[in-house]
């Protein structure tokens, strides 16, 4: 394109750049440095004396249990949703809506929810004294349980989502080769659809991973003080103890984590999706 | 196609899961019981009338929406020139500084409060409306970003040209021949960056202070002593303006176009 005019573009791009280089990338660089450099000479020891620490291990080992489950119960329910939808449903745009409805609520709402349902007088309890499963009331909030309905309910539209994104590229005529070539309807969705909608069910995990590693609403209000998760912990160093060299350990240790598991999950859907 | 009626029943129920807790919630706000409890008993507005008397609620809202308008604003002030000479212009370093701009995203929220507040608000000196401010706009900036270089990527160019070789400046060409190309691009940006913006709490937690309150915030604070239907009524009200917004999004751009 035109040489002359190669003076504008910098002018264009300079606000942005400067923007988010002073507030977000010095800042960024700055927590890196003070973790690894604590007393103005390279040390890992921060990191070290962390991980040592039995809390941040619990803490670490429970933000990685619950994501993953929390992924795997997404992609269970959100496989079998988005493939009707994306296949069967006559109201698909009515089905999606009602998928981005919850996506656009506030997270502080729909935990408050499930404060309500799974309160000792909420209805699930209602209904397991009702029926008389239990004599009484159970502790079905503030622990690990009511923190996985929590982030299963936050995270599976984007699942369903990126689901039927994939789902919507894959022609009926595959299906329907499937079937004149003697496919049963279960072995066409194994053999067919199954593998490609691998790299829409890796991008869903991907979404809803990195969200529960990092959603601080949902573990705040529906888990407990000895539930804590690293969202919940960098908060509770920075604003409650005011230990601010503790909390910038932790907070790279989650900027890594999510990092790391993205790129792994990224990874594995190219080894495995048969397209690329 | 032929029907599937386990996997109908399978997404009825998942729909249950995702939409009910809204509905209970919804229905728990008219309870005239002052325990919040679902099914409720009896039908009342009070708690409705209550809550639009509690000024905490109303200013905080009021401050969400300002900050969510605001930050957006800023956003597409820095964003729309930089989207735009990117897919303009061809430079070295573009895919650098097109990471730079969309990296917000990649960090985790709650560090972004926290590295806010310690390195630019605490080392600033900075009030909370500013510190609020600059922190939702770097929450916008990537959403604007992706949604307006992606619009640009269908923009053909040569008409550009060829208002430039009808006589037409830069900068009127920009205006009136650019920008009406790209408008619906920019509307879903900046609807979803709002949203993001105002249901935020992450950010907010760490940036927020002493009398100046976001709603998020507000609720979050509500609910860990105050078990009552006012609260029920409030996230009521927020999701009729969700579902409010949804109809206009569907109305103007297809909501398609924002998901």
């Amino acid at each position: 394109m035109n040489r002359k005019k190669n003076f504008v573009w910098p002018l264009l791009v300079l606000p942005g750049v400067l923007f988010v280089t002073v507030f977000m990338l010095i800042p960024l660089f700055s927590l890196c440095l003070t973790s690894f450099f604590p007393d103005q000479t390279f040390s890992l020891s921060s990191y070290f004396s962390l991980f040592k620490d039995q809390y941040f291990q619990q803490t670490f080992v429970r933000s990685i249990r619950l994501s993953l489950l929390s992924t795997f119960m997404c992609a269970l329910l959100g496989f079998p949703s988005a493939y009707y939808i994306s296949k069967y449903s006559r109201h698909k745009g009515m089905m999606m809506a009602f998928a981005v409805f919850p996506m656009f609520t506030s997270p502080v709402v729909r935990s408050f929810s499930w404060m309500v349902i799974l309160g000792k007088r909420g209805i699930v309890n209602n209904f397991l004294v009702w029926s008389g499963l239990f004599a009484k009331p159970q502790d079905l909030l503030y622990n690990e349980f009511s923190m996985t309905v929590g982030f299963v309910q936050l995270f599976l539209p984007q699942m369903i989502l990126a689901l039927i994104g994939v789902m919507d590229n894959i022609p009926d005529d595959l299906t329907l080769a499937a079937g004149n070539l003697g496919a049963t309807r279960i072995g066409s969705f194994i053999h067919v659809i199954f593998p490609l909608s691998i790299s829409g069910l890796v991008t869903g995990s991907v979404l809803v991973f990195t969200g529960c590693m990092t959603a601080y609403t949902t573990p705040q209000l529906l888990g407990g003080t000895d539930t804590r998760v690293l969202a919940t912990m960098v908060y509770q160093y920075a604003m409650s103890l005011r230990d601010w060299t503790q909390a910038s350990v932790v907070a790279v240790v989650m900027i890594v984590c999510t990092m790391a598991i993205s790129s792994i999950f990224n990874s594995m859907s190219r080894k495995i999706n048969p397209m690329a | 196609m032929k029907k599937n009626r386990l996997l109908m029943v399978v997404t009825a129920l998942v729909y249950v899961f995702l939409i009910g807790p809204l509905l209970v919630i919804a229905a728990a706000s008219f309870s005239e019981t002052k325990a919040l409890k679902f099914p409720g008993e009896g039908f009342t507005l009070d708690w409705y009338k209550q809550v639009l008397t509690m000024s905490s609620f109303i200013e905080a809202a009021k401050l969400s929406v300002i900050i969510a308008i605001a930050a957006t604003a800023i956003a597409l002030l820095l964003g729309l020139p930089a989207a735009y000479a990117l897919n303009r212009y061809r430079f070295r370093g573009k895919e650098a500084i097109k990471t730079l701009f969309l990296s917000p995203v990649l960090i985790p929220v709650i560090v972004l409060g926290f590295i806010m507040l310690r390195y630019v608000v605490s080392a600033y000196d900075l009030e909370v409306i500013p510190s609020l401010l600059i922190g939702h706009t770097l929450l916008s900036i990537p959403y604007v970003m992706r949604v307006v270089t992606s619009s640009l990527a269908n923009f053909d160019f040569a008409i550009e040209e060829a208002a430039g070789s009808l006589g037409a400046t830069r900068v009127y060409t920009f205006f009136n021949v650019v920008l009406p190309n790209i408008k619906s691009g920019i509307a879903s940006a900046c609807i979803m960056s709002v949203i993001n913006s105002f249901n935020n709490v992450s950010l907010s937690a760490f940036l927020t202070g002493p009398g100046v309150n976001m709603l998020p915030i507000e609720i979050m604070s509500y609910v860990e002593y105050h078990f009552d239907p006012t609260i029920a009524a409030l996230a009521t009200l927020l999701m009729v303006a969700t579902l409010g917004v949804m109809l206009l999004i569907e109305k103007t751009l297809g909501l398609q176009s924002v998901v």
